[in-house]
């Protein structure tokens, strides 16, 4: 049976585009509904922040790698300052890495609310679960604005601990939010998990296989859902990650609702850390004196953690100044768009949205 | 049986009072043409004016209520409760720039909204309002009604292809096709629907399907109104249907380039679309007017309207969009399946029904209905089990994870 040949139709997705999630462009190629092409074009919210923090000093670039990942400054702020306490040894007090791990935690909750969210919101649900998820990530902001009087660019941690010890009002806080919590997130899975229309869509959808996401050096929630176990949060444990007990939730399949599921199980992971945490957690100093010039030693560090998109990696080349030679960032959003082009080619034009949702990225840290 | 329309709303009694003052005023028999042009147009005023209000009230009432499900306030600045919200928008719109792309098809990329509006306002002339002061209220009794709609509601697809192709963008152009392939292929189910409907109504006027529902058709046959409802649901392509809009996927959909008032009225026809929705279902399944006496069947009618109006906004605030393929496939397996097999079952027991001497004046009297009532929930219940269970969930049921043979890095028995 002979078919009607159509011509293929290229669009430009983006840069403004609803569910883009920020200045992000797909060239793509549309054979009807079916997506025969496909090529990402970024750089459009590049801001230069490598370069940059050439010129400032170390205490400085804390504030520049807030606006990178800005839905999780706090995994950012914690690897940058790991980087710089490599390089320069600077020792952290017990008390300051308890409250990193807890913060850190924190705004990897928060973090993949927004994704979970946003992926809710590009299936097309009308932004009431976005909603229900901005209600509690509203929670942990507030939470922040305790620790350090903002919201979005945190710029909390310093190299040597944090620069100021957690008020009172914030433990109650963080006790009431832990023990909401759980419940929440039952709440908003009964919403969406055994969501008929939700597992039509997601079930099976943009495919990444193990071997392809460990060959595109994938890492995150986005690996951890192709079923490989890898978080470096056990892998080699910093701060005080060897102390708590935890369980790396994974996917089975790596299709874009193992994607989502994962995230939803690692939120409950990090609950059980920070409760952990609370209980081991002991008065003490929160910051090593560090000179405002931090001036290490001629060298070369690479220090990575485990943030909320993936393994965020800061390697430093210092040439003895104040500011650093060379400041190069792994960032995960960027590497994770790597195997795009095969998860989404033959995929519909629905497929494309919430696979690119499924990803979670976020433009100031793919650009830079 | 035909009804006399008595009340002042109605085509034919103003027709007969605008002959009337031609006669007092002298002119003869030759101008009868003018008063049913006068009529009309009082009626078509009256229409547009009634609907683009009530559309403007709805909007005000949907945004409030799906902030209410989001757990937000909704507009609460313009008035009392942000009630004048819509005339702040409708405002707005007016005084924006009407812009038309160079390249766009002119007289087809203007005559969209027109063509997209005035089907869905046509449809409120045959809708039965209810009794008003003990006289039967609609604007016009036509004999063909539910025939009218299917006809006029097609129209819809062919206006929302036309705002696509005349505005020459491939965002709009996407949408519009997936409109046209999807406003089509619903509008077989919402037949069949309708089609079950006529079977036990034994008429296509509108008055009279209200008249033979001693027995709600929502009772009798909940599948029949399932398949109609959903049909329905897409027809105004609202979530899980919003294929033509989706906003998270098309930027817009067909209405991507529309500005100023040309995009009111996409608008305003957009949302008046659940309305004339509630108004049919409310005549074909729940019985119209219908209900007990202490209020006039006018207010009955009303609050039936309001709560489908209610049930399509839950079904808009909770659910995400299909897919378009998966659209297509529920349209065309199992809507179809299910709107054919209502159709053999109506038919199969209004047949048994004429064995067993159960029809008089034409419908089915009140006891054979309950008998069918409880006979078609049962069998509904059963296939819709059946098909959850059987064909639904099988293909969702996941394997336990295993961790890849490719990767344990260090990672030990974790």
């Amino acid at each position: 049976m002979a078919t009607i040949r159509t011509e293929p139709v290229t669009i430009n997705l983006g840069p403004q585009h609803p569910s883009t999630h920020g200045v992000f462009r797909l060239r793509v190629t549309f054979d009807g509904e079916e997506i025969v092409d496909l090529e990402p074009v970024f750089g459009y919210l590049h801001r230069g922040t490598e370069k940059l923090a050439e010129t400032r000093n170390y205490v400085q670039i804390v504030t520049l790698t807030d606006r990178m990942d800005y839905v999780a400054s706090m995994s950012n702020n914690l690897a940058y300052v790991r980087t710089v306490e490599k390089l320069s040894d600077i020792e952290v007090p017990e008390r300051a890495q308890y409250i990193r791990v807890i913060s850190v935690e924190l705004q990897r909750i928060a973090s993949h609310l927004m994704a979970t969210g946003f992926l809710l919101n590009d299936l097309g649900a009308l932004a009431t679960p976005l909603v229900y998820c901005f209600r509690e990530r509203e929670r942990i902001l507030d939470l922040f604005e305790m620790l350090c009087g903002a919201r979005i660019t945190l710029s909390y941690m310093r190299p040597g601990g944090v620069f100021q010890d957690a008020p009172e009002e914030f433990w109650s806080s963080l006790n009431t939010l832990i023990s909401d919590f759980p419940n929440y997130l039952d709440e908003l899975e009964s919403l969406i998990t055994t969501n008929e229309i939700v597992l039509a869509r997601t079930i099976g959808v943009g495919l990444l296989s193990d071997a392809q996401a460990i060959d595109s050096g994938v890492t995150g929630p986005i690996l951890r859902a192709s079923s490989v176990k890898w978080d470096l949060r056990k892998a080699s444990p910093y701060e005080i990650y060897d102390r708590v007990d935890f369980d790396i939730p994974i996917g089975s399949s790596g299709d874009t609702y193992d994607r989502y599921y994962v995230r939803l199980q690692e939120m409950r992971e990090s609950i059980k850390i920070i409760s952990q945490c609370i209980k081991q957690i002991e008065p003490g100093p929160v910051r090593t004196e560090t000179p405002f010039f931090i001036r290490p030693p001629i060298g070369e560090a690479y220090s990575s953690v485990e943030g909320p998109k993936g393994e965020l990696g800061f390697y430093m080349v210092s040439d003895g100044g104040i500011s650093p030679y060379r400041c190069k960032v792994r960032a995960p959003s960027f590497i994770n768009l790597t195997p795009l082009r095969d998860m989404i080619t033959g995929w519909k034009m629905g497929d494309l949205i919430i696979i690119l949702g499924s990803i979670d990225i976020v433009l100031g840290e793919v650009d830079r | 049986m035909n009804p006399t329309p008595a009340l002042f709303i109605s085509f034919e009694s103003l027709e007969k009072v605008f002959e009337t003052l031609i006669e007092l005023i002298g002119f003869g028999e030759s101008f009868g043409w003018l008063a049913t042009l006068l009529a009309g147009i009082s009626i078509s005023f009256l229409i547009i004016n009634v609907m683009v209000m009530a559309t403007a009230f709805y909007t005000w009432f949907e945004r409030r209520m799906i902030a209410r499900f989001q757990v937000r306030r909704g507009p609460n600045r313009n008035g009392p409760f942000g009630i004048l919200q819509p005339f702040a928008d409708v405002l707005k719109l007016i005084m924006k720039e009407d812009t038309i792309p160079d390249e766009a098809d002119k007289p087809v990329f203007t005559l969209a909204p027109i063509a997209l509006l005035a089907p869905t306002l046509m449809i409120m002339i045959v809708i039965p309002f209810g009794t008003f002061l003990n006289k039967e209220a609609f604007l016009s009794n036509l004999n063909i009604g539910i025939l009218f709609i299917i006809g006029v509601t097609s129209v819809n697809s062919i206006a929302i292809f036309m705002a696509g192709w005349g505005s020459r963008n491939k965002y709009a152009i996407l949408g519009s096709m997936r409109g046209a392939a999807m406003l089509i292929s619903y509008e077989i189910p919402m037949a069949l629907g309708i089609t079950s409907v006529l079977i036990l109504s034994g008429s296509l006027a509108m008055t009279e399907i209200v008249r033979s529902q001693s027995v709600w058709f929502i009772l009798v046959m909940p599948m029949g109104f399932f398949v109609f409802m959903a049909a329905s649901t897409a027809e105004m392509s609202r979530t899980p249907f919003d294929q033509i809009e989706a906003e998270s996927e098309l930027g817009s959909g067909y209405n991507t380039e529309y500005s100023g008032i040309k995009f009111a009225v996409l608008f305003l026809a957009e949302f008046m679309a659940p309305i004339v929705t509630a108004a049919v279902v409310t005549t074909l399944f729940l019985g119209g007017s219908q209900g007990f006496d202490f209020f006039p069947g006018g207010i009955w009618f009303a609050l039936k309207m309001f709560i489908v109006i209610f049930v399509l906004l839950w079904f808009r605030s909770t659910w995400p969009r299909l897919r378009i393929d998966q659209i297509m496939g529920f349209a065309w397996k199992t809507l179809f399946g299910l709107g054919l097999f209502n159709i053999f079952l109506v038919a199969a027991e209004f047949t048994l029904a004429r064995e067993f001497n159960q029809i008089h004046d034409g419908s089915l009297t009140t006891d054979y209905m309950l008998i069918m009532a409880a006979v078609n929930w049962f069998i509904t219940i059963a296939v819709i089990l059946i098909m959850a269970n059987v064909v639904g969930r099988k293909k969702y049921t996941r394997p336990e994870p295993t961790p890849s043979p490719l990767a344990n890095m260090g990672m030990g028995e974790n």
